[in-house]
């Protein structure tokens, strides 16, 4: 591997950990500074953890080992001390260790965080993934028809149908196919089951079908779209009337020509998306009651419980500078030009 | 209807490996009938190097696209024949059409930056175009490219193959798209540009290389081109072209020495030379060229024409026939012959 | 009406250098330069025309930017009717830009689709708050008729025009402010034969009515025949031989001018086989590591070990003739 590309991306790297650190600051500041802001005190935060009934010294001393009075600044910096070597949580009677990394305890359940979100991992990776390989076909497959066809009838009731798949709300058509699919015509598994993919494979893929199809049809459409704008363009490059001239059969020319010279861009959101989706899709998961991310995301909204929160958050900031790194060096794999 | 015997521009012997009779070229656009190319007759035998010499708008480029058969299906009205070595391509199966493409014909395009893929190397783009039509291993198509890649003139073809067109300089890169172009040995180059986009010291790289390859390959070459000085330095005829039809036609040295036809005064005159005194003043052809929707009736080039005035109203109204006027010296003007050698002997001539 | 001809020198350039940086590595340290140009020593007087021609990457277009100011030299200095320009901030060039003008080459990126060909010529007035006599309209209107447009286009889009028809466009915006010196980078290049010819003629007789300066840009070694007074020629960002025109085209010195001229194709068939040409080898070699010595020795047919190692001197070899080299050509005026 040349020198230039290793510094590429050491480069990369390097701003993907000062990116992530930028994000944690941002995120900490929204959820510890603003409520403050609002005019929270150190022991109205406290409350959350000991409840309303505790004495005001009880949550006096809680707010205390909890460090809410600290400034700011040292409150961050023990909180990213947690992630990277675990903190001690003092309630008073037991001390609690929290190994690395820790996200600390939720106000609600008194768990903590980080193995919470290990348990749900799986399954909202497996949503996004399968969803993410299943929208990438259909969006490059019915996009590169479209851009090849274009201003036919296929095109127009594609590119009006995947409209339609961008406008759509999740919990409309994913209620909508559950109720279809489900309960009517029993195709499908009824939502909330999951089944890990190394115990059964089948039943894995059986019961991620329809989540699977609801969370691809929003995005193929938009792929689909980018898809065939992209394709209009290349299709239109000097390169390809070349590889029509040496007499290439039109399959070649389209597929080795068009679509991987069309691609470039389409790897960039799509990296993006799904490293937005593996932080949680509270919409799918929600209607689907798929206990991933972002029904736990969710969970910690609405009961105010802000390390939950705070946690995915920070998990799905991470997923989402990972996978824009991945891009970034997919970048030097797909252009030889970038590796300069 | 035909303005040309078939055989009037191939007087030696043998059949032309290209001939293209009659051929119309329009595009149906919103705004009306675009005539691209309208009634276009010529031919060239192998060993032979036509050049097409026109202005944007011509039609000399849509006419080497329609040869190859690389016009978007359904886009254009092609009608006439296109002979390629006795077979017509016009209205042939498009499979068939695409077998012929790179194998029998080639063509090198204008800008070789944008004309190879970005993300494949160079010897890969080679390969490809070597393996459609030829079925053979990789190792053999990539020995091949090498060597193709050493007779256009690349040093270090062996390590060369496997840059990127990125890392080439322009006169490489036009090199190698020479290479794609003949891996084939096709019998009919054409050639739409080639030096346009090139440093002048490397066009007169290119232009030799040209010339070398064709005597070694006996084919037929089409250049085409809007500079004057390229066509001199490589065809044996030359065809001006003037909104979508032949307005002269003959051998370079005629065209040369003694152009017939009103346009080519005005090429002529139009541009500063490098080989006589220097002029005061350029002599511009007057307006610009036609729109090829509403191309003016009569003669197309009236409107421009410091003489259409001269055959009365004639210019304006009857187009006048592409005709032979001795010696395979093809024009179409309504000037008198005598006029037309008393204007050029007397009026242009002297001011070139 | 033309101005009395007021001669002595308009512009003067001296050591005018500009290297891009190249940065590589984890920090981004520079570790090198594009030197795109490197070192031009040269003046233009009152109403002629200096062209710069060369290949690509030998860096006239960078050298027009730094004239006009779009690019703020390494070192070196810039002189406009006595006034240094080399380094002037933005704001401090914006009243100057009445006296420097650009023609660019391409007449279809270089013109606004959005605006009215009034709008395009007029703003120059409205940018540097200058109101004509007869108000702005009528004075675009004369400046449409000036380039040979019909006025009453005024209202029209640049898209409803031809090539040629944009190119006098830009360069009735040009003219609006009356400026000292106009640079034009290639400015008929992108045209058609018949249209370039009358753009040509067009700058010159609006060099002669109103005594216009220009330095050209182009790479076509005929155009620039036909419209200079006095030529340079560029290698690497350095230049090569600078001249009048006559001298330059009859008597060229630098084996370069010489090869340029020699390959330049010229319509008559007779003189494929009878002419001799000079075909250099090979591309222009990269401006990031120009060879030592002569920048053209890699190219030379007449190198010897001399030009490998010791930069030839920009030397006057005849009046008003200086070339850079060892060993030139057509010295001693015996042609």
């Amino acid at each position: 591997m040349p020198a230039t590309v290793i510094a590429y991306i050491i480069r990369r790297l390097f701003a993907a950990i000062v990116l992530l650190f930028v994000v944690s600051a941002v995120t900490f500041s929204i959820f510890f500074v603003t409520p403050k802001l609002l005019g929270a005190t150190p022991e109205t935060l406290a409350t959350r953890y000991v409840g309303r009934t505790s004495t005001p010294d009880t949550i006096r001393a809680t707010a205390e080992k909890l460090g809410f009075y600290d400034p700011v600044v040292v409150q961050y910096w023990n909180w990213v001390k947690g992630i990277f070597v675990g903190a001690d949580y003092d309630y008073g009677p037991a001390v609690e260790h929290c190994p690395a990394p820790c996200l600390g305890y939720s106000f609600r359940t008194n768990q903590p965080v980080w193995p919470d979100l290990l348990d749900r991992i799986p399954v909202t990776l497996s949503l996004a993934v399968g969803a993410a390989v299943l929208w990438l076909l259909a969006g490059l497959a019915v996009g590169t028809l479209s851009a090849l066809r274009k201003g036919t009838i296929f095109d127009r009731v594609a590119m009006g149908v995947s409209l339609a798949g961008v406008s759509l709300p999740i919990f409309f058509t994913g209620l909508l196919s559950l109720s279809v699919f489900s309960y009517n015509l029993g195709w499908t598994a009824v939502g909330g089951a999951y089944t890990p993919f190394l115990e059964n494979p089948g039943e894995w893929a059986y019961n991620l079908l329809l989540p699977w199809i609801t969370l691809a049809l929003l995005f193929s459409a938009q792929y689909a779209r980018l898809t065939r704008a992209g394709m209009l363009e290349t299709m239109n490059e000097d390169f390809i009337r070349t590889a029509r001239a040496k007499g290439l059969p039109e399959r070649t020319v389209v597929v080795r020509h068009g679509l991987r010279g069309a691609l470039t861009p389409i790897l960039t959101i799509f990296g993006l998306d799904v490293g937005l989706l593996l932080g949680g899709a509270i919409l799918t998961e929600s209607a689907f009651s798929l206990q991933g991310l972002g029904k736990y995301a969710i969970e910690g909204i609405l009961n105010y419980d802000l390390p939950k929160v705070m946690g995915v958050t920070i998990l799905a900031a991470f997923f989402v500078v990972v996978a824009n790194l991945i891009v970034d060096l997919l970048y030097a794999v797909v252009d030889p030009r970038v590796r300069k | 209807m035909s303005h040309i015997p078939e055989d009037s521009l191939d007087s030696g012997a043998g059949l032309p490996f290209l001939q293209v009779r009659n051929l119309r070229v329009h595009f149906p656009t919103d705004d009306g009938v675009v005539k691209s190319v309208d009634d276009l007759s010529f031919s060239v035998e192998r060993g032979k190097t036509l050049g097409i010499v026109g202005e944007s708008g011509s039609g000399k480029s849509v006419t080497s696209l329609s040869i190859m058969g690389l016009h978007k299906e359904g886009a254009a009205r092609i009608s006439g024949e296109i002979l390629l070595d006795g077979r017509n391509l016009v209205g042939m199966d498009r499979e068939k059409v695409r077998l012929l493409r790179g194998k029998r014909m080639a063509m090198i395009f204008q800008d070789p930056l944008s004309a190879m893929h970005p993300y494949y190397t160079v010897g890969a783009q080679i390969v490809e175009a070597y393996r459609v039509h030829n079925k053979v291993a990789k190792q053999v198509a990539r020995k091949h490219a090498i060597d193709l890649l050493a007779r256009v003139g690349i040093p270090n073809p062996k390590s060369r193959v496997d840059d990127y067109p990125h890392q080439f300089s322009g006169g490489m890169r036009q090199r190698a798209m020479i290479a794609m172009a003949l891996s084939c040995d096709p019998e009919l180059l054409i050639a739409d540009e080639p030096t346009t986009a090139l440093d002048v010291t490397v066009q007169a790289q290119i232009l030799d290389l040209i010339r070398d390859l064709q005597q070694e390959f006996d084919s037929a070459v089409v250049l085409i081109t809007h500079d004057l000085g390229v066509v001199a330095e490589l065809a044996d005829d030359i065809m001006v072209m003037y909104a979508g039809r032949a307005v002269e036609h003959s051998t370079a040295t005629d065209i040369f020495n003694s152009p017939q036809h009103p346009y080519t005064w005005g090429l002529l005159g139009s541009m500063p030379r490098l080989d006589r005194e220097r002029s005061e003043r350029l002599q511009p052809i007057k307006g610009t060229p036609p729109s090829l929707i509403n191309v003016p009736d009569g003669c197309p080039f009236n409107p421009r024409c410091a003489y259409a005035g001269r055959n009365g109203d004639l210019s304006f109204t009857e187009r006048p026939e592409f005709r032979d006027i001795g010696g395979g010296h093809h024009i179409a003007c309504h000037l008198p012959t005598e006029d037309r050698h008393h204007i050029w002997d007397e009026e242009i001539r002297p001011k070139l | 009406m033309s101005t009395p001809k007021p001669a002595g020198e308009l512009l003067s350039v001296t050591g005018l250098r500009k290297h891009f940086p190249i940065r590589r590595g984890i920090l981004q340290r520079q570790v090198g330069a594009v030197q795109a140009v490197d070192g031009l020593t040269f003046s233009v007087n009152r109403g002629e025309t200096l062209s710069l021609v060369g290949e690509s990457g030998c860096g006239k277009t960078t050298t027009g930017r730094l004239l006009t100011r779009l690019l703020e030299p390494t070192s070196g200095k810039i002189v406009l009717d006595g006034r240094d320009i080399s380094h002037l901030s933005m704001s401090a060039m914006r009243p100057l830009r009445c006296d420097v003008q650009m023609i660019f080459q391409d007449p279809y990126s270089s013109l606004n689709p959005r605006h009215t060909v009034g709008t395009i010529v007029g703003a120059p007035f409205r940018l540097q708050k200058v109101r004509p006599e007869n108000g702005v309209k009528r004075a675009v209107q004369d400046l449409l008729e000036l380039v040979g447009l019909n006025p009453e286009h005024y209202n029209r889009y640049p898209h409803e025009f031809s090539g040629g028809q944009r190119q006098r466009i830009g360069i009735a915006r040009t003219l609006a402010l009356k400026p000292k010196l106009i640079v034009a980078d290639e400015p008929v290049s992108a045209l058609d034969v018949s249209i370039q010819a009358q753009v040509v003629n067009l700058l010159e007789d609006l060099q002669d009515e109103f005594n216009l300066t220009y330095v050209m840009i182009a790479h076509d070694l005929s155009v620039v025949r036909h419209v200079s007074d006095r030529v340079a020629v560029m290698y690497l960002g350095k230049i090569m031989e600078i001249a009048d025109r006559t001298s330059l085209y009859e008597r060229p010195m630098h084996p370069y001018t010489v090869a340029l001229l020699s390959a330049v194709p010229v319509p008559d068939t007779s003189r494929r086989t009878r002419r001799e040409r000079i075909r250099l080898q090979g591309d222009v070699p990269s401006p990031i590591n120009p060879p030592v010595g002569c920048r053209f020795h890699t190219r030379c047919w007449k190198a010897q070990e001399v030009c490998k190692v010791e930069e030839p001197a920009l030397a006057e070899l005849a009046p008003g003739h200086r070339a850079a080299c060892h060993f030139p050509e057509n010295v001693g005026g015996s042609v």
